[in-house]
């Protein structure tokens, strides 16, 4: 497995910059947005790996509610917080484009809000474990998680009927856009996906090991009576 | 690319984020490396 | 009457006394909202007419902060002699001490707003343009909504360090969807709008984590 990871990163590297060459040089340029249009190939593949990865959050906080492994709660942890660095990278690009495009930073449309809530409600988990003691928190947290995750139909109900009037600014009517523009997309959002995939897998060895030596503590100060029980 | 600050802007955005998210890792895993070294005198 | 009733009844009438001999949670809850109402008055010029567009949030955001401080306090009383961990131990369902909970904040919280509300209608001068009865039912979904997440997370945050900080942490962001269609709701009543939409959201909303939270509150007492 050790020799598999430095191979992965190399292709991941190698797919990262293939996708940015065809976000870049490859996908024509959008007539009436122009080179901003570009931020697309970002900013819409974050979403959806954002996405992706909540819902890998969900359904390992089910797994480890009816099944109690420590493994179902490490990638809960993982893929909730990789799920909001990449939740940030959306939040971050979206301004960056609507400013030129709309000439505003942020408007309380539908996809902004509902992304922003969904940010808010995932950093709050994120708060729970880190502020809870460490014994509990895989069952707090994965309970959170659940409401959370069941949270999100509402979110979007409301906010779809809360601002019903808002502009189609992401590929809209949808099928009118250009095949190369789609290739780019799609590249971006696969070599993003693999980015993810290693980042969580690292994050995954880190917070393994984490655990093998706070058990190591733990396990030290049990053997050697002589600090504390004094 | 240069006549496009936006463009540039979001695009370095995404990977200051990630790069940083990476480098809080790595610093907790070269931590833990040091904790290790530590349990095993 | 059968056994989980009955503890329901005992806990929540111990509450209830409880609340009535101290009258702690609802004289704080009291204030503090009058506060809200004062403070809020200073932003925008209360007796225009456009008061009635932002009353919804300004009624709802009160009566928010005001439930927070007494869902701080549903648990903490039960920490100090170590009751919570008797209930623990003991047979008693977990689910009937949490539907106590619930019921004992809904009416602490009900009482605050029907003791508010005559307060708000006189300091904004506000006259309803649509039917009142289906306030009545925004007011019933909306406060078992806060009140059901919020005794839920109140037993979760105190689990953790800083819990007074953390109820809100945990409690706002996952309400949002109540909160829009709490204030969404009384500004189209207030407004004479329809707001059917919001009301069946709301009640969607409360059958849902009505549901979930008592599958799940006997995991979050039990967590060790």
């Amino acid at each position: 497995m050790k020799k598999v990871f430095p191979i992965l990163v190399v292709l991941t590297g190698i797919l990262l910059s293939y996708a940015l060459y065809q976000a870049l040089v490859v996908a024509p340029t959008e007539q009436t947005m122009g080179n901003v249009q570009r931020i697309f190939y970002y900013h819409v593949p974050s979403a959806w790996t954002a996405f992706i990865l909540f819902f890998v959050n969900f359904g390992a906080s089910i797994a480890y509610l009816i099944k109690r492994r420590p493994t179902a709660d490490i990638i809960a942890l993982v893929s909730a917080e990789v799920g909001v660095v990449f939740c940030t990278v959306v939040l971050v690009t979206g301004p960056i484009w609507a400013r030129p495009v709309w000439g505003i930073w942020w408007t309380w449309d539908m996809r902004l809000t509902s992304t922003l809530v969904l940010w808010l409600i995932y950093v709050s988990y994120l708060f729970l474990r880190r502020f809870s003691s460490s014994g509990e928190t895989p069952l707090l947290a994965a309970a959170l998680a659940v409401l959370g995750a069941l949270c999100v139909p509402f979110v979007y109900f409301s906010i779809w009927f809360f601002r019903t009037q808002h502009p189609q600014p992401v590929m809209g009517g949808g099928g009118s856009i250009d095949p190369r523009m789609m290739h780019a997309l799609l590249i971006n959002w696969l070599a993003f996906s693999c980015f993810a995939f290693l980042v969580c897998w690292s994050r995954y060895r880190l917070e393994k090991l984490q655990r093998e030596v706070d058990h190591a503590h733990a396990m030290k100060s049990l053997l050697e009576p002589h600090g504390s029980a004094r | 690319m240069r006549q496009n600050p936006y463009l540039f802007a979001a695009y370095a955005a995404t990977w200051i984020i990630h790069i940083t998210y990476l480098i809080t890792i790595v610093r907790r895993y070269s931590r833990l490396q040091r904790e290790i070294e530590g349990l095993k005198k | 009457m059968s056994a989980p009733t009955g503890i329901t009844r005992a806990t929540l009438l111990k509450d209830l006394r409880l609340e009535w001999r101290s009258k702690d949670a609802i004289n704080s809850m009291l204030f503090f909202s009058l506060l809200v109402v004062v403070v809020f008055s200073f932003s925008f010029d209360p007796t225009a007419e456009e008061s009635r567009q932002i009353a919804g949030g300004l009624i709802w955001v009160a009566f928010l902060f005001a439930a927070v401080v007494a869902l701080n306090q549903t648990w903490a009383r039960e920490i100090r002699n170590q009751v919570l961990d008797a209930y623990r131990v003991s047979p008693a369902p977990a689910n009937s001490l949490f539907l106590a909970k619930t019921l004992g904040n809904f009416i602490f919280v009900t009482v605050l707003e029907a003791l508010m509300t005559p307060l708000f209608i006189a300091f904004y001068r506000l006259h309803s343009l649509g039917p009142e009865w289906q306030l009545l039912l925004v007011a019933i979904f909306g406060t078992w909504a806060l009140v059901v997440n919020g005794t839920f997370f109140a037993a979760m945050s105190l689990r953790t360090r800083s819990r007074e900080i953390m109820l809100p942490l945990l409690l706002f962001p996952i309400s949002i969807p109540a909160i829009l269609a709490m204030v969404q709701s009384t500004t189209a009543i207030l407004n004479g709008e329809g707001a059917r939409f919001w009301i069946v959201l709301l009640a969607t909303y409360d059958l849902v984590f009505t549901t979930v939270c008592l599958l799940l509150f006997e995991t979050v007492l039990n967590a060790e």
